[in-house]
Order: structure tokens, then sequence, then C-alpha cells
């Protein structure tokens, strides 16, 4: 059976001053999957993420966009190629307005020259006006078109999170990291956050990798689950082999796996 | 969670009571400007209300609104510290005297052109030889982060100065004299008025924005698409540029450049009037350039005091309003986009293009 | 050859005074992240106080003693009132605040103490106690580079064997995870400051000794200059900031001696830079990661 890959990585490792932080780690992923990834603190889930993303060369392995090969390219490249991320600790632009965080991700696009910002041609108003109405379209999504113009920052915690999900978005990535979408949500705004997610997939036809802790969320929501331990992938499957995964189980020995 | 709402609150009203001074800054500010073109003008007609006195502290205040306002976009909008900014002076100082003095006549032109485009020019080709001094060290330097770029800038202003003193051309110590005195108070208003709305225009684009991301988050900016070296580059560069047209615009004001005139505490000057207005407040380096240029002249006996109540200013300034006399806050340009759509609906077939960007002193 | 040799010792003795003067960037930086931009101008009030208690007709060691304590409570003071408060400030802010801190000292000094360079008194004989051929080594170099020596030592055993010591180490790991332990923060950056500034002010009186003028300004380029040699070394870390100062002393000198005095300022800056781009993290630095 030939299925297309969106992404594909292989043996990929990483180690920082002798510890080894990612090891082998390797990943398929079909377009419009959903899948999660999971593990104890500090088994290298976010390392993976900034590999993909371009924040860490990696020492061992190849990473292939749709077809292309990004392993080493520079962040902006491959956000550009269509790799959308949140981060596990907000990083939103604190002190820019909503709407201009998501300008930022998506201003790219609208290109014009330094000469059109300058003298302010009709080209600027033009594209000026396509991408403010881009990004107030991704506010809509989110519920927060009512609030583009405060400062981000100023928004409650679970509004932060969706404007960091919506800025991630406004860059029209096919593959989308998801780095602890749920932290420091309460049961409400996470059983929210998961219809959203689902929505969001189907919608825009993305497919989504998701860092999560919340292990409810995990295996209500991916399709399929894969579990780091030590920069190692220990197990991979469907949430219900996850589940009764006697590594998985000893891995997180003591906490919830259900 | 409560006291974060409080807050917020608080600095809302705040907001709101600077939003109705902020909108007839820009109105009133223009309107100052306007008379004292008037006042200057009507020297044709041998009216001198303006003495040399006077009209040699405005053109200082020009000169330092573009030195300002050009150091604000690197460190203010871009969030880049550089404090190597009277570098890129010296470099447009000494580019342009030299050029304007070697500079015969070119010939092709009859000399009365020559002359009008002359100085122009010359001031330009100084910037463009700073903005590629700036290029050669932000290159290099701008992969640095935060006290470490501040450093690496300190250390090439001072091999800039270094530079200056050691070549024949740029007569050592010595320094350049008889540089002709081209900078007028129309040259220096001019180039201000030009510097203020390029920035303000890019400031105000997706250019801007990207810059702004980066001085908010890095690593998000990069992970948002965002080219930070081009954009890190490009805020030096053009800085550079316009901190070296100030430079020529000097050093054609006094007639005379040396090395020490562009030492760290020039940049520190400049550094000073920029914190002061606010970091990243277009608005704030120009109120700030006008006032820290005018207020020695006005407290001339406490001269001696002089640097002392600046530095204490500026600690001061640093401990109980970080962030200046304006935030980020920029004049209000509402009246002028109502007078815009007014006149667009007047003229349906022809909307202004332009507009709602004529800020300056 | 002798020539060499000669430019070596001059070069070890103005070394030893940058990295004197590196040891208190070093420390502030490895603590609180922070270029004390003052730190040089604390290192003129040590010269000065040098100056007028040797001029007040006091012993040698004894104004090498205040020269060390008053600069000290001006680490002190100005850690307490312009620093502090910045503390969980943006590093821009308390970066200009250093700034304004060392203009402030700097003009203050031109204010009370005029602008123009004095003198130092010269209290020591001007004789050479090494000699090897043409090569001297003057007892000032000799007590510049024995001084040197015996603080540095003092520090180290200090760093590593008291508790005090072991804990500015803590803090300047993570600074967290010390407080945490139950380590008083406040307590050990005011004892950094004291220390750095101490270390700085002995400078100021063994320049004074050396180039025998001093002025308010004095403390601009030697402070810059000692934070190249800090950086060189890798900032944050005590030998770098010897090693450092020492290398900086050598550079420097020879390139007065073989090229010209005036192009000296420029090699200090263009080793910085060669640094910055080679190896930003000095020499022994360990490359660190930012963390997502």
């Amino acid at each position: 059976m030939v299925t297309v890959t969106l992404l594909k990585v292989e043996d990929l490792s990483i180690s920082f001053g002798g510890l080894r932080a990612v090891s082998g780690f390797n990943l398929d992923l079909k377009p419009g999957e959903l899948v999660g990834l999971i593990g104890p603190n500090g088994a290298g889930k976010t390392t993976v993420f900034n590999i993909l993303t371009g924040f860490y060369q990696p020492q061992e392995g190849r990473i292939f966009f749709d077809g292309t090969e990004i392993t080493g390219l520079g962040c902006h490249k491959i956000n550009r190629l269509g790799i959308g991320r949140t981060f596990q600790n907000i990083r939103l632009f604190n002190e820019l307005t909503v709407l201009e965080n998501v300008k930022i991700a998506y201003q790219y696009a609208g290109r014009y020259s330094w000469g059109d910002a300058i003298f302010r041609t009709r080209v600027f108003h033009r594209h000026e006006k396509e991408i403010t109405d881009w990004a107030l379209s991704r506010l809509d999504i989110f519920n927060l078109a009512g609030k583009a113009d405060e400062i981000a920052k100023n928004l409650p915690y679970g509004e932060q999170r969706r404007l960091e999900i919506a800025r991630a978005l406004a860059g029209r990535p096919r593959l989308l990291l998801l780095d602890e979408p749920a932290a420091g949500m309460n049961p409400q705004e996470t059983v929210e956050l998961l219809e959203l997610i689902r929505w969001l997939r189907q919608e825009f036809s993305l497919t989504i990798l998701l860092i999560e802790h919340d292990m409810s969320l995990v295996m209500k929501l991916c399709e399929r689950i894969l579990v780091l331990d030590y920069g190692m992938t220990i197990a991979e499957g469907s949430p219900e082999k996850i589940r009764n995964n006697p590594r998985v189980i000893e891995a997180y020995l003591g906490e919830e796996v259900s | 969670m409560e006291t974060e709402k409080t807050t917020g609150l608080e600095s809302h009203t705040q907001a709101q009571t600077a939003e109705k001074w902020r909108k007839y800054l820009l109105p009133v500010g223009l309107l100052l400007l306007f008379l004292l073109n008037i006042l200057i003008f009507m020297e044709k007609f041998g009216f001198n209300f303006v003495n040399r006195y006077y009209k040699g502290i405005l053109i200082l205040t020009f000169i330092n609104i573009i030195l300002a306002v050009s150091l604000n976009l690197i460190n203010g909008i871009t969030g880049l510290f550089s404090i190597g900014h009277a570098g890129f002076m010296a470099v447009g100082a000494y580019v342009s005297a030299l050029l304007s003095i070697n500079m015969g006549e070119w010939g092709f032109l009859p000399p009365q052109i020559q002359s009008i485009i002359e100085f122009p020019l010359v001031l330009i080709l100084g910037g463009l030889a700073a903005a590629f001094a700036g290029l050669l060290i932000g290159v290099p330097t701008l992969r640095l982060r935060g006290d470490y770029l501040a450093i690496a800038t300190l250390g090439f202003g001072e091999i800039i100065r270094v530079v200056a003193l050691n070549l024949g051309i740029t007569r050592g110590a010595r320094g350049i004299p008889g540089i002709p005195n081209h900078t007028n108070f129309w040259w220096a208003q001019f180039f201000a008025v030009i510097t203020v709305v390029i920035i303000w225009n890019i400031v105000r684009s997706n250019h801007g924005r990207a810059m702004a991301a980066i001085r908010e988050d890095e690593m998000a900016a990069e992970a948002m698409g965002v080219n930070i070296t081009y954009y890190k580059v490009l805020s030096f560069t053009i800085g550079a540029f316009f901190a070296g047209l100030a430079g020529g615009l000097f050093a054609h004001y006094l007639s005379y450049i040396a090395p020490r005139s562009f030492d760290v505490l020039k940049t520190i000057e400049i550094l000073l009037m920029v914190v002061l207005g606010g970091l990243g407040s277009i608005t704030g380096s120009v109120i700030a350039a006008v006032v820290l240029t005018a207020l020695p002249e006005v407290l001339r006996f406490l001269q001696a005091y002089r640097m002392v109540i600046y530095a204490g200013t500026l600690v001061l300034l640093m401990i109980f309003r970080p962030q200046g006399l304006f935030g980020r806050a920029e004049v209000d340009l509402t009246v002028f986009q109502a007078l815009k759509s007014r006149a667009a609906e007047k003229t349906k077939s022809q909307p202004g293009e332009r507009g709602g960007n004529g800020d300056s002193a | 050859m002798s020539q060499l040799l000669q430019q070596l010792v001059n070069g070890l003795s103005l070394g030893s005074i940058y990295a004197l003067i590196a040891l208190g960037y070093t420390m502030v930086y490895g603590i609180i992240r922070l270029i004390n931009f003052a730190h040089g101008d604390i290192y003129m009030v040590g010269a000065f106080v040098g100056y007028f208690a040797l001029r007040g007709g006091l012993p040698l060691p004894f104004a090498f003693f205040l020269a060390m304590i008053i600069p000290a409570l001006f680490g002190l003071v100005i850690e307490f009132f312009a620093y502090r408060p910045l503390r969980n400030a943006p590093r821009i802010a308390a970066l200009i605040t250093a700034i304004g801190v060392s203009l402030f000292l700097e003009n203050l000094g031109i204010l009370v103490l005029s602008p123009d360079p004095r003198p130092f008194p010269q209290v020591l004989p001007d004789k050479s106690i090494i000699s090897y051929g043409d090569v001297n080594v003057s007892l000032t170099q000799f007590l510049m580079i024995v001084i040197t020596l015996a603080l540095m030592v003092l520090l180290t055993l200090f760093v590593h064997y008291t508790k005090t010591g072991k804990a500015m180490r803590a803090v300047s790991q993570d600074r967290e995870a010390a407080q945490l332990m139950g380590i008083n923060i406040n307590r050990i950056i005011s004892v950094t400051f004291v220390i750095g500034s101490a270390l700085a002010g002995a400078a100021g009186v063994l320049v004074g000794l050396y180039i025998p003028r001093i002025e308010p300004l004095m403390g601009v380029m030697y402070g810059l200059k000692a934070f190249v040699a800090a950086v060189i070394g890798g900032i944050g870390i005590i030998p770098g900031a010897m090693l450092g100062g020492v290398l900086m002393g050598l550079a420097e000198t020879l390139v007065t001696g073989f090229l010209a005095s005036t192009w000296r300022d420029a090699i200090a800056f263009g080793l910085l830079i060669l640094i910055l781009l080679i190896k930003p993290s000095g020499i022994f630095g360990t490359s660190s990661r930012t963390k997502v």
C-alpha cells in the first residue's frame, strides 16, 4: 500500500554536552493524521519539536517535509514551507496587539517592498488590507476578533493559548506542532480546546503533532501515540495499545495512564 | 489574577487620559513648526526674528532628531542594543566632509545647478558610507545577543574613532577644518522631516512589525517565518544610514570635525534621548531630542552640572520610569485620518494615497 | 630579543591591572548578568583615594588598604540604590542604568576633582630590582605582579573554601535553586560587589604608582578594556578574567612597542570582536544554549 507521507523523520539524534536528549527518533506522519507525543518530563519531546522546526541542528538523522529534505534549514524557512508551532510556555509578542501578533505570522505572504512601505504606495495599502483582513478572519475563528487591539500580554491565560494557535495558523501551515496546548487550562477549557483542535484539523486539512501531559486529552484526541523516554521511542501505536503497554506504565510509574 | 485585572484597568484609564493630550500633540507641534518656518522665512524680507545663536540650536535639534529617531529604530523598535551610533555618525561626517572639500567642478553641469545638487548628494553619500559600515559591522555581530552586542557595537564605534585618529586623510587628532558650512535651517529641517517620515512608515509596515517581533521574542519570530538575520542587519544598516546623514549635516554645520566629536559620550547623549522619550516611540525620540538639545542652553548656569544631571536623570528614569516619557505611544493621527476621509468623500475618484503620516517635530 | 622580553614584562604588569579590574566585571556578570559599566569608575575612585591618602602622608600599605575599602563601599551603595531596584527589570534597563551610574561617577569626578590629570605621589623608589641584560623589572612592576597574584590566590581560596564563596558560585550557577537552598541572594550579591570593587580599587593605586598620572576619566578606557579581557577569558569565569587580563596587557604593549601607540585602543576592541566571532563564550567558556 502506498501512502503519501507529509513528514518523514529518520534516525534523529541530538546530544547536549554528553547527554543524549533524543536518540534514533523515527516518525512518519500521513496527511491529516493527529498524532500525540507523550513521555515523562525531560524525555526529549520539546527537543524533537525544536529540531523539526530548525532551532536545533540534529547531529544525526534526516527530516523530509512533503518530499523535500529540510534538515539543517533555517527556522523561518521551515516555517514558510508549512510547519507552524506553538510553545510550551506561551511565547507571544507580549507588548504588541493581538492583531499584530497574527499579522506578523502571515506577513511574508503579503509581500511589498521597502519602497512601497516608505512611499505608502497603492501596493502597500492593498497588501496591508489583505494582511489585516486575513488576520482578523483568523482571530474570528478563535473568538478573539473583539480583542484585536488589546495588548497580547493583557489577555487572560486561556485566550493567550488560543492566540498562540491562531498565530501559528496564520502562516497557513500544513503541519501544526502543538506543545502542551492544554497546559494550565481548567477542565472546561480543555474540553473546548479538544473540540477546537478536531475542528481545525477538518477545516484546514491540517496534520497535527501534539505534545501533551493531559492523558485523557491525548487518549481522546489522537489516533496514534508515540511515547518517548530518555530520548528514545519506547512505544508507538493506538491509544488502546499505549494504555496497556507495560513499558509505558513503567516509564510513567506512579503517574496515571488513563 | 484579581490584582492583575485592576492594574490592567488602571493602565487603561491612564491610557485614556494620555489619549486626550496625544490628540493635540501633532497639530500643536506642526503649528509651532509652521510658525517657526514663517519667522525664519521673513529673513528674506529683512526681518531677523531668530538670531544666529538660536538658529544654531534649531539646526542641532534637527540633527539630534535624526540621530535619536534612527537609534530608536535599532534599539527601541528592533530591540538590538547598539551603543556605537557615534561611530556611524563619524563615518558620515568624514566622508561627506572630505567629498565636499575635494569636490571640484563637475563640468557637465552648470556651477549653479551643481551647487544645489552637491550638498544633498554629498550627505547621501556620507549616509551610504555609514550604512556600508553598518552592514560590515552588522553581519558578523548581530548574531550576538543583548549585552554582547552592546559591547561589540561599542567596540566598533571606538575602532572607527581610532581609525579616524590614525589615517592620513582624516588628519588624525587635528581634525578637518574648513568644511563649507552648507547646513542651514532649511536643509536640517528637510532631512529631519524626511527621516522621521521614512522611519515612521517603515515601523508601520510589515517590515517594522517583523523588527518589533524580533524585539519581543526572537525565537517566536523565527518560528513565525520572520527572517531575523535579514531584519536585524537591515534595521542596523538603515539606522547607520541616517546616523551618517546626521553626521554630514553636523560636519557642514560646524565646519570642523575631529575624532573626539564622535566618542562614546556622543553615543550616550543620543541614547539618553531615546530612553527619555521611550524606547520604541518615535514621537518620544523627537520630543526628547528637542528637550535635551534646548534644555542645556536654557540652563546655561548649570553648565558645569550638565553631565551629572544627565547621568542622574538616566539612572532615576530607569528606576522610576523605565518606559521613558512616552513608552511606546505615538502621536494620534486620527485628526488627519478624519481630514483624509472627508477629502476622500469629496473627491471620490481620487482617494488620497498618502496621508496620515505627516509627522514631524 | 631583549626588547621583546622587556615588552613582555611591561605587558605582564599592565595585564595584571586589567586582570584585577576584569575580576570585578566577571564576578558581577556571573551573578546578576549585568555589565557593570560603573566598574571602571570604581577603579578611578580607588586611584583617587590612594592619591589623597598618600598626599595626606599615610604610609603606602595603609593607603592601599583605604583604596580597597572606600571603593568597596561605593560598590555596595551603587548596587543597593541603582541596581537592586532593577533586579527583575529587563536587562536593557539595567544596562542603561549601569551606563548612567558610570557617567554620573565620571562627571561627579570632573566636577569635584577637576578634569585635569594629577601626578600620583611617587612613594616607591624608581629602581629596578631584577635586571637581566637590557631587561629591567622595576620595583613597581614587581609589586604590581606580586600583589595581583596574591589577591587572586586569596580570591580563589575564598571562592572555593568559604561558605560565602561557595554560595557565590551556587548563585551564579542557578539563582533560583540557590535561593531555595536558603542562600540570602541579596547578601551574596552585595558581597560580590564589595569584593569586585575592592579589587578594582587596588588596581587603581597600582596604576597610579605605575603610570603616575590620574584623572576622573581614567576608568573609561581601562574599564572597557578590562571588560573585554573578561569576555576574552570567558565572562563569569574567574580564571578566565585573569588570563584575559594578562593577554590584553601583552597585546597592548606589543602593539604599542612594535606598531604605534595610537592604534592601541583599536587592538583591544579588535581582539574583542575576534573572540566574539570565533568563540563568544570566551577561552574558558562552555557554550550554553537558550532554553525554550
